[in-house]
């Protein structure tokens, strides 16, 4: 049972995806970096200020921020490996940024089960970023649980969306 | 809040002892018995249900306190009583609108035959007096019209903005007089209001009497709460809160308006759950991705971790007597409940058959644990004894989760999620038999309700 079919539907889901990034609540939020200019990122020169969070979008594409799961599931697979491996190079790049991960669990789970299960997902994406040579401290971790979906709706290919951890940029 | 039960014999000399407007009673502990098993309520509501008439209580003479008049109180309070014993599902009740009040002479001389004719099995008189030192005195009776018998007698006096203690304090003389169950009425119960779009939800820390009334907004909705539960004298609330975007369980002070962290940590604490005395707190908290139990002192100090399994064990709920806890773990594969000893000792696995098990909630009265059962795509709440057995379904619907149990261990809440981008929550309760299903009036969506004991 795994969301990723076809080249198409994960175009799709970007763009659901990004509406849904656009959208979060401002309490959940961390404050918009400021552009200090003090890191060498991989600024796209078009105005995104280097190691934000619009750069990181721009680096890992809008739905390499995330990395999905399966139903009560929390181990990385090949292509989340890939994922944060595009993660951890522009970390890498940055070395001076703080990220958040965000884990999140679809609203087929008890609320408290559900948290414990964010946990795990985003510390299983943290710990892969370890491996990959990524400070653990510049990573800290929050679970939501089934409190911030991304992808409203009782559908499987909602729930599919929910099953996430999310790397959000916090600054530096 | 003040509410002060007299006997009344006291009440006619009230206004001769002000002494007694002063003094606040002083909180009992709660007290929990283990009764005989209760009765199985067949068929549905409309039959079987005791006719009780209730006329709007009488006043020695209208008075204002406070701003409130006593004869729109002897309305409102029977009212209430009529809507109390309504909701119990066992009961049905007349009055106060569309039969005649009854005068203050009345109270304790009823026109029986009035009432009977009636067909009128019980009638409920009462007063509601200035107590001359700026409260109220308030009196209810419960007579049998076939036998002309008194039944109740109860008195109570209170601040004007306690009436409607005073109201569920006489229908619980009333309910527990006629079903011999324990009170459950005079309770209050914490939740989470919910408002806004399910993508950015916003969920602000409320408290309500068991009724809905006298509703109240603790948290602003700027951090997400989740999972109040009550101490057991009302005075704190311990709840989940996402400030500063930290997973962190506090406990907030209802008098002061103030909170304090549970306890000092980096990692994420939740679930929490007072033991039946308030001393205790038990939390859950994750390191490195793996959830354990925790109990702490609810002053603070060192906890005590109580599992240590590699999967998630979370939640928890105490036994009446303090001795056992109930909760949830993953380390067979699916989500199951299991038993331990206060110490973490002689952890054992309660839950078998079909689906999954979680949020267990161990009855009042100790004889049952309340659950969610997640199966087939559906959630539903269920009771099981504390061995495992007697498993019985109450609610079948789409998402129902998160039971908690009436003071008396006869009734159950729990919050009701309906599919779909639309999808709401909502509070409901139902008897412990399955029937007398009904939704409580929030006035915003409702989840994660925890209702606490009868008040002192």
């Amino acid at each position: 049972m795994t969301i990723r079919k076809s080249t198409a539907m994960i175009a799709a889901i970007t763009m659901l995806a990004v509406g849904a990034c656009a959208k979060k609540a401002p309490d959940t939020l961390p404050p918009a970096p400021e552009g200090t200019g003090t890191d060498t990122g991989a600024g796209t020169g078009t105005g995104v200020v280097p190691g934000s969070q619009e750069d990181f979008l721009a680096s890992v594409g809008a739905m390499g921020d995330r990395v999905f799961f399966d139903y009560d599931q929390y181990n990385v697979d090949a292509q989340d490996q890939a994922t944060l491996q595009t993660q951890s190079q522009w970390l890498q790049r940055n070395p001076a940024v703080r990220v958040t991960l965000e884990g999140h669990a679809d609203e087929r789970g008890t609320r408290d089960y559900n948290i414990a299960l964010g946990e795990r997902r985003a510390n299983a994406a943290k710990n892969y970023l370890a491996s990959l040579g990524v400070d653990p401290s510049r990573i800290q971790v929050i679970s939501y649980g089934k409190e911030r979906p991304a992808e409203i709706g009782s559908t499987e290919e909602a729930y599919a969306k929910n099953r996430r951890a999310v790397t959000v940029v916090i600054g530096r | 809040m003040l509410l002060r039960p007299i006997s009344l014999s006291l009440a006619l000399l009230l206004t001769a002892a002000p002494v007694f407007a002063q003094t606040p009673a002083a909180p009992t502990p709660p007290v929990v018995t283990q009764t005989e098993p209760r009765e199985t309520i067949e068929g549905t509501l409309s039959q079987d249900r005791t006719v009780i008439a209730i006329p709007a209580l009488a006043t020695a003479s209208v008075q204002n306190v406070a701003g409130l008049r006593t004869d729109s109180l002897g309305r409102q309070i029977a009212e209430v009583i009529a809507a109390d014993l309504e909701r119990s599902g066992l009961y049905d009740p007349m009055g106060p609108s569309g039969i005649p009040a009854v005068s203050r002479a009345e109270v304790q001389a009823p026109r029986f035959a009035e009432w009977q004719a009636r067909n009128a099995e019980n009638v409920v008189h009462g007063f509601v007096d200035a107590s001359g030192t700026g409260g109220l005195v308030v009196g209810c009776y419960l007579y049998d019209t076939a036998l002309g018998s008194e039944l109740v007698r109860k008195g109570f006096e209170i601040q004007p903005g306690d009436w409607r203690r005073a109201a569920h304090k006489c229908a619980d003389a009333i309910y527990s007089r006629l079903s011999g169950e324990a009170p459950f009425f005079d309770s209050r119960v914490a939740y989470i209001a919910e408002s806004g779009p399910k993508g950015n939800r916003i969920k602000r820390l409320a408290i309500m009497d068991s009724d809905g009334g006298n509703h109240r907004f603790i948290t602003n909705g700027q951090a997400l709460a989740i999972s109040p539960r009550f101490s057991p004298d009302y005075k704190k609330i311990v709840y989940v809160s996402y400030l500063n975007n930290r997973v962190r369980v506090f406990i907030y002070d209802v008098a002061a308006g103030s909170q304090k962290l549970v306890t000092e940590s980096s990692n994420a604490t939740f679930a929490p759950r007072w033991s039946p005395d308030g001393t205790q707190i038990l939390y859950s908290m994750a390191v490195n991705g793996n959830t354990d139990i925790y109990r702490i002192s609810a002053n603070g100090g060192t906890p005590v971790r109580l599992t240590s399994t590699p999967g998630i064990d979370v939640g928890g709920s105490f036994s009446p007597d303090g001795k056992k806890i109930v909760f949830e773990s993953d380390r067979s594969g699916g989500q199951q409940i299991y038993t331990m000893n206060i110490d973490g000792s002689n952890q054992q696995r309660i839950s078998f058959g079909g689906g999954r098990a979680a949020t267990p909630e161990w009855s009042p009265r100790g004889d049952l644990i309340a659950f969610t059962r997640m199966g087939g795509g559906e959630f539903r709440i269920g009771v099981m004894t504390p061995s495992g057995g007697g498993v019985r379904m109450l609610t079948n619907s789409w998402q129902d989760e998160a039971p908690t149990w009436s003071p008396n261990g006869r009734v159950i809440q729990f919050f009701r999620t309906t599919p779909g981008r639309e999808g709401k929550s909502s509070l409901w309760q139902v008897d412990l038999t399955g029937v007398n299903m009904r939704r409580l009036p929030t006035p915003q969506d409702g989840s994660d309700p925890s209702w606490g004991p009868v008040l002192p």
